[in-house]
């Protein structure tokens, strides 16, 4: 799996480098600001690209700017962006310029590699993986919504989950219930919300998110 | 030849400018002059029977706006600067009858609305003298050389003969008119400075207030590091600390106990994703970084997509504030909102901002809650005043009960140019 990385600081550009290789990926350029970064997602045109939303020369949105000019100039390509914080805002920006092969993370989540590595192969792979925090965030802010209500809290959980781009067996073991009870939820969820059954689960995600109107 | 007549073109402009200017003021010290002080003088003695709550602070500021309108013509027309005397504001707890009675006090016992007061009464016939002094003069010396030449040439003979002293007074009073019409115009706002500017006491008494404020502001950022220096030692140090215990047990314990060691590991990754988040939450409290990113727009953008409620946004920035007025106005939105959410029990709120032609940043946030909102000492609304104040803003709320509730804030600042 070939890679671009984009990130400024050496530290986290040389520990991501190391980790990526790792797991058998190939980085094949690394760069530490938001116009070379453009340039290597456009010229590469890797199977994902990890980025990092700041970035010189603005130490603003660089990283994240790039990530969404390279998507609207290669469609779909794959971008999982990494930040110290994260901002429904942004993830919103994200999700307008096009479906799929998209993640957007908080770098801590990095420290979790085996779920890190899983969510970088999910968004090569065209999947979504939104972070926890972005999830919770819009769960809280929808609270007040009637069909939400209508949710059991276990049924929330599954939500939050699904969102995150967790696959039914993710989300089984981390609820410690059967796959075959996961389904269920996800029918009961999907039926109380009026949303359409999609076939794979990232059209199941981008149907939770486009319902919980990110 | 050109030079000599564009010389005399640009004479006669400034001439004609000197003359139109002196007779508005001589015009405005009678209109509205004489009424305003009339208005006011006539209404002080209702005071006492009760009804004089209205006309009173009706007529006091409308002298208090003449007066202002000579300050800005001494300074604009005659470069003499006179410094704005009064008072602050008091926040008026409503609008009712107790408001209007503190709005009262607050005029009355400023000595500088009673020289506003004596000003207006003597300005009336000092003001029309100076002011239509240089009109006079010129009009004076120009219906001379008109005549004259009109005798010269046409024969009219409908004016009066006069003698040579005659004409060279009439023919002086022109030059006068037209080389010293300026001057008078500056004796006029000379003559208003020395009863419209603040005196001594007032602007050692505007020092008092500005040390204060500052010595707030000082106070204020003093608990904030000292809340920073709390947060960071009870939080992010004391997990780092763990953190790093956990590894070295780890270390130790590796090679006899290996499941202890991955256990303690997980410990350890677990402390470091905590003091992440308590760092996070810390530098959110301080600057948040999309504020840094996106400038005030996109941070209040980012700020009502995370509210429980639907935030309806108009911003119109043609560019960005400074990073402290940035930063000020941002908290005390976020501030404002977090009430909103908290108290109102409001179904929406909006948020209007906007760079208004006085060079002032303008937040307008409503919502349609059932109001009732009070500033209380050491409330939210008192900590976003004094923040303001730094910066010589100022925030007023209208929150009748039923709703809805209004919070202005106007901060005066420039903007730079928009980033693209």
């Amino acid at each position: 799996m070939r890679v671009v990385l984009g990130e400024d600081l050496t530290l986290l550009r040389d520990g991501l480098i190391r980790l990526l290789t790792a797991y058998d990926m190939e980085v094949v350029e690394a760069v530490d600001n938001g116009p070379a970064l453009l340039h290597a997602l456009v010229t590469h045109r890797p199977d994902v690209a990890v980025v990092d939303v700041r970035l010189p020369p603005t130490f603003t949105d660089e990283g994240l700017k790039a990530a969404i000019e390279a998507r609207a100039q290669v469609p779909g390509l794959p971008v999982l962006v990494l930040s110290q914080h994260v901002e429904q805002l942004y993830a919103r920006e994200l999700l307008s310029g096009g479906h799929g092969g998209l993640g957007y993370l908080l770098k801590d989540r990095v420290s979790d590699v085996r779920r890190f590595i899983e969510a970088v192969r999910t968004v090569a792979g065209g999947g979504t993986a939104m972070d926890p925090e972005v999830v919770s965030q819009l769960l809280a802010r929808r609270a007040r919504d009637e069909p939400l209500r209508r949710l059991t809290p276990r049924e929330r959980e599954v939500l939050a989950l699904m969102a995150e781009g967790r696959t039914n067996a993710g989300i089984a073991a981390r609820l410690v219930v059967t796959e075959k009870a996961v389904s269920k939820h996800i029918n009961n969820i999907f039926t109380k919300l009026d949303l359409y059954r999609g076939g794979d689960d990232n059209r199941r995600v981008l149907a939770v998110l486009t319902y919980l109107n990110i | 030849m050109s030079d000599g007549t564009s010389g005399f073109g640009r004479l006669s402009q400034l001439t004609i400018r000197t003359c139109v200017r002196g007779l508005v003021i001589a015009v405005l010290s009678v209109i509205p002059g004489i009424p305003l002080f009339i208005a006011s003088v006539v209404s002080l003695p209702l005071l006492a029977v009760g009804i004089g709550v209205v006309p009173v602070p009706m007529s006091l500021l409308g002298v208090r706006r003449r007066a202002s309108q000579q300050r800005r013509f001494a300074l604009e027309w005659s470069r003499v600067s006179i410094a704005t005397p009064y008072r602050p504001r008091p926040h008026e707890v409503s609008n009712g009858l107790i408001g209007r009675l503190q709005r009262c006090k607050w005029l009355l016992t400023d000595p500088a609305t009673w020289r506003d007061l004596l000003w207006t009464l003597v300005n009336a016939p000092v003001g029309v003298a100076l002011g239509a002094l240089p009109a006079f003069l010129v009009s004076i010396g120009v219906w001379t050389v008109v005549a004259d030449t009109g005798t010269l040439l046409f024969g009219w003979s409908d004016t009066a003969p006069r003698g040579f002293w005659l004409q060279v007074f009439l023919l002086s009073a022109l030059l006068a008119g037209v080389l010293a019409g300026p001057r008078i115009l500056k004796a006029h706002a000379q003559f208003s400075a020395a009863l419209l500017a603040p005196t001594r006491k007032e602007l050692d008494a505007q020092l008092g207030r500005l040390n204060e404020s500052r010595s707030q502001v000082v106070d204020a950022s003093a608990a904030e590091l000292r809340r920073i220096e709390r947060d960071l030692h009870d939080g992010a140090q004391a997990r780092l600390v763990s953190l790093g215990m956990s590894i070295g047990l780890a270390e130790q314990v590796l090679r006899n106990d290996p499941d202890l060691a991955l256990k303690l590991l997980a410990e350890a990754r677990e402390s470091s994703g905590q003091a992440l988040t308590d760092l996070r939450h810390l530098v959110r409290g301080i600057h948040p970084p999309v504020l840094a990113e996106r400038g005030l727009d996109g941070a209040v953008r980012a700020l009502a997509l995370t509210l429980p409620l639907p935030v309806d946004l108009r911003i119109e920035l043609p560019g960005r504030p400074p990073a402290p007025v940035e930063s000020a106005a941002y908290f005390a939105i976020a501030e404002v909102l977090a009430n909103v959410v908290k108290h109102s029990a409001a179904r929406s709120a909006w948020v209007q901002l906007e760079y208004s032609s006085q060079a002032r940043l303008i937040a307008i946030i409503g919502d349609d809650g059932a109001g009732g909102a009070v500033p209380r000492i050491g409330g939210g609304l008192r900590g976003i005043e004094r923040r303001l104040a730094a910066f010589d803003g100022v925030i007023a709320v209208t929150s009748p009960v039923g709703g809805p509730t209004v919070v202005t804030m106007e901060l005066p600042c420039e903007l730079s140019l928009a980033r693209t």
